[in-house]
């Protein structure tokens, strides 16, 4: 019996920008997550996170390996899974009340208007965007915005959780704010997250694992880090725990000085 | 005066220059009209009739326009009716086929660029040239008429939607495909309304083609529509009804132009 999702000897390859024959991005990805964890993926832009996410989506197939949700291995999407996207990738023809219950309706066909209703209000409440529900996704800011793309992800209550970079495009200030949400939102749904990010500190403050990459090309997986600051987590108090700053230098020191190395083989 | 009655003070400004300038240019039209034509001799109009004949004969055609003396008589309105029905049923079917066809092709890249080629050496052929072979294939005038009308608005619409479906961004795709949408829940919820405005400008692009070949197409096979009506009046030498005519037919144009300037407006989103 293995883990709640298994990802192993995921390599993929693209075509080489030169034009001519194939370049290895990552190779043979090799880590589990175990239900009920969030797990973020930490590594330099073209070390290929985004798109290790996207082949768990199932929204691209990797060249070789495979991956394994609940017992099920994954070769398309799935209701099972969803993703937050950086850009939020919300329909700008919808009102936030559509864009959510276009989620709803497709997760519980089976549901009267009524009970769709009612659950596509309780999330848009989850997020705190009550009152906005007839305004259009280009009236709103980006911190407004990734909060319907929460909204929208968790009302289809998926096995996994993908977040990609999902706070890259919010400000600073609100980028803070909406990431405590998202602790709270997770404490109390306990759903299963993998997401990737560059940003550290975000990492640190919603993880209880974080994988390393190498750079790309070829990249892999240099270790996995345990985060073990005691939850409920705040952005304010989970600085002053005495192992922050360590976690923190050891992934910083990792992602400057040591990124660019191969695995040693131990 | 504060800020905000300055700005209206000159959107007004503007409106009335607009208004000015556009009064004059019709002023200017109707006098190089007025000189261009011959004088009526008698109280009858010789020659090209001036604009004081077509206006008076506009307001008798447009006091009375459904009465139906027989064949060749028959008011405006019932002839205007009688092409935009036309109009109707080909553009309709025509948009029908080329929105499907055109996200089959925006869907499939490969397959549009292999579709590519034909969609353009078809584009510019006139729809009229195709006439002689629908009368020959179906040997009935008004069904000859409508494939007319059917081949003139099929590219445009097919094209920009073509196009319109093929750069959708992908994200929203993939939000469809994580949703596990039905092709329908994808066509009618994501792809349509990505696509809506490319594929309304196509529409209208198509609604003018339209009326230009309804006119056309009538004009050589008609019995009743609007451009038979032209080639009817000119047969009765009747130059001030030709014209009457030609100006009726730049008003539905108009009219039917708007409308999808309107739709346009409804469906556009911004990103």
């Amino acid at each position: 019996m293995g883990a709640f999702l298994e990802i192993s000897n995921v390599t993929k390859y693209f075509p080489d920008p030169s034009g001519k024959g194939m370049q290895c991005i990552f190779k043979d990805i090799f880590f589990e997550i175990e239900q009920g964890t969030f797990v973020t993926m930490v590594g330099h832009s073209g070390c290929g996170k985004s798109t290790i996410l996207n082949i768990i989506a199932g929204l691209e197939r990797p060249s070789s390996g495979g991956v394994v949700l609940d017992g099920k291995e994954i070769d398309s999407p799935g209701l099972d899974r969803m993703v937050v996207f950086q850009n939020f990738a919300l329909m700008p023809w919808m009102s936030v009340y559509e864009n959510v219950r276009v989620a709803v309706k497709a997760a519980h066909p089976q549901w009267s208007a009524a009970e769709q209703h009612k659950c596509v209000g309780r999330y848009i409440e989850m997020v705190g965007l009550t009152g906005a529900e007839s305004k259009r996704p280009t009236m709103l800011s980006g911190g407004m915005r990734q909060r319907v793309g929460l909204a929208r992800a968790f009302s289809v209550e998926p096995k996994l959780l993908l977040l990609d970079e999902p706070f890259a495009q919010i400000d600073a200030l609100t980028r803070g704010v909406i990431q405590e949400e998202l602790v709270s939102i997770w404490m109390r749904t306990k759903n299963t997250v993998f997401m990737v990010t560059h940003d550290v500190d975000e990492a640190i403050l919603l993880s209880d694992k974080i994988v390393l990459m190498t750079r790309g090309p070829e990249a892999e997986i240099a270790e996995v880090v345990d985060i073990d600051i005691p939850r409920p987590r705040m952005r304010t108090t989970v600085i002053e725990h005495p192992n922050y700053y360590k976690i923190r230098n050891h992934i910083i020191h990792f992602l400057v000085e040591r990124s660019h190395q191969k695995r040693q083989t131990a | 005066m504060n800020g905000t009655s300055t700005m209206t003070g000159t959107m007004t400004g503007d409106t009335f220059r607009v208004i000015t300038l556009s009064s004059l240019m019709l002023l200017g039209a109707l006098a190089l009209w007025q000189l261009g034509s011959t004088p009526s001799v008698g109280g009858r109009t010789q020659g090209l009739p001036g604009p004081a004949a077509v206006a008076k004969v506009s307001w008798e055609m447009l006091s009375e326009p459904f009465y139906d003396r027989g064949p060749n008589d028959k008011g405006i309105g019932l002839q205007v009716l009688s092409s935009l029905g036309r109009v109707a049923i080909g553009y309709g079917a025509a948009s029908v086929v080329a929105i499907l066809a055109g996200v089959l092709l925006g869907l499939n890249p490969i397959l549009l660029k292999a579709a590519n080629p034909y969609i353009q050496i078809l584009k510019p052929i006139s729809p009229l040239a195709w006439m002689p072979l629908f009368l020959y294939t179906i040997r009935d005038s008004t069904g000859a008429m409508i494939l007319v009308i059917f081949m003139s608005t099929l590219w445009p619409t097919l094209a920009n939607t073509a196009f319109g479906v093929n750069s959708i961004r992908k994200d929203y795709l993939n939000v469809a495909a994580l949703l596990q949408l039905s092709w329908w829940g994808r066509f009618f919820k994501v792809i349509l309304p990505a696509a809506a405005p490319m594929i309304v400008a196509g529409l209208r692009i198509s609604i003018g083609s339209a009326w230009i070949a309804v006119v056309a197409a009538e004009m050589l096979v008609g019995g009743t529509g609007i451009g038979y009506f032209v080639w009817n009046e000119w047969n009765n030498l009747s130059l001030t009804r030709v014209i009457f005519a030609i100006l009726v037919i730049g008003a539905v144009g108009l009219i039917l132009d708007l409308g999808f300037n309107r739709l346009a407006k409804a469906i556009a989103y911004t990103e």
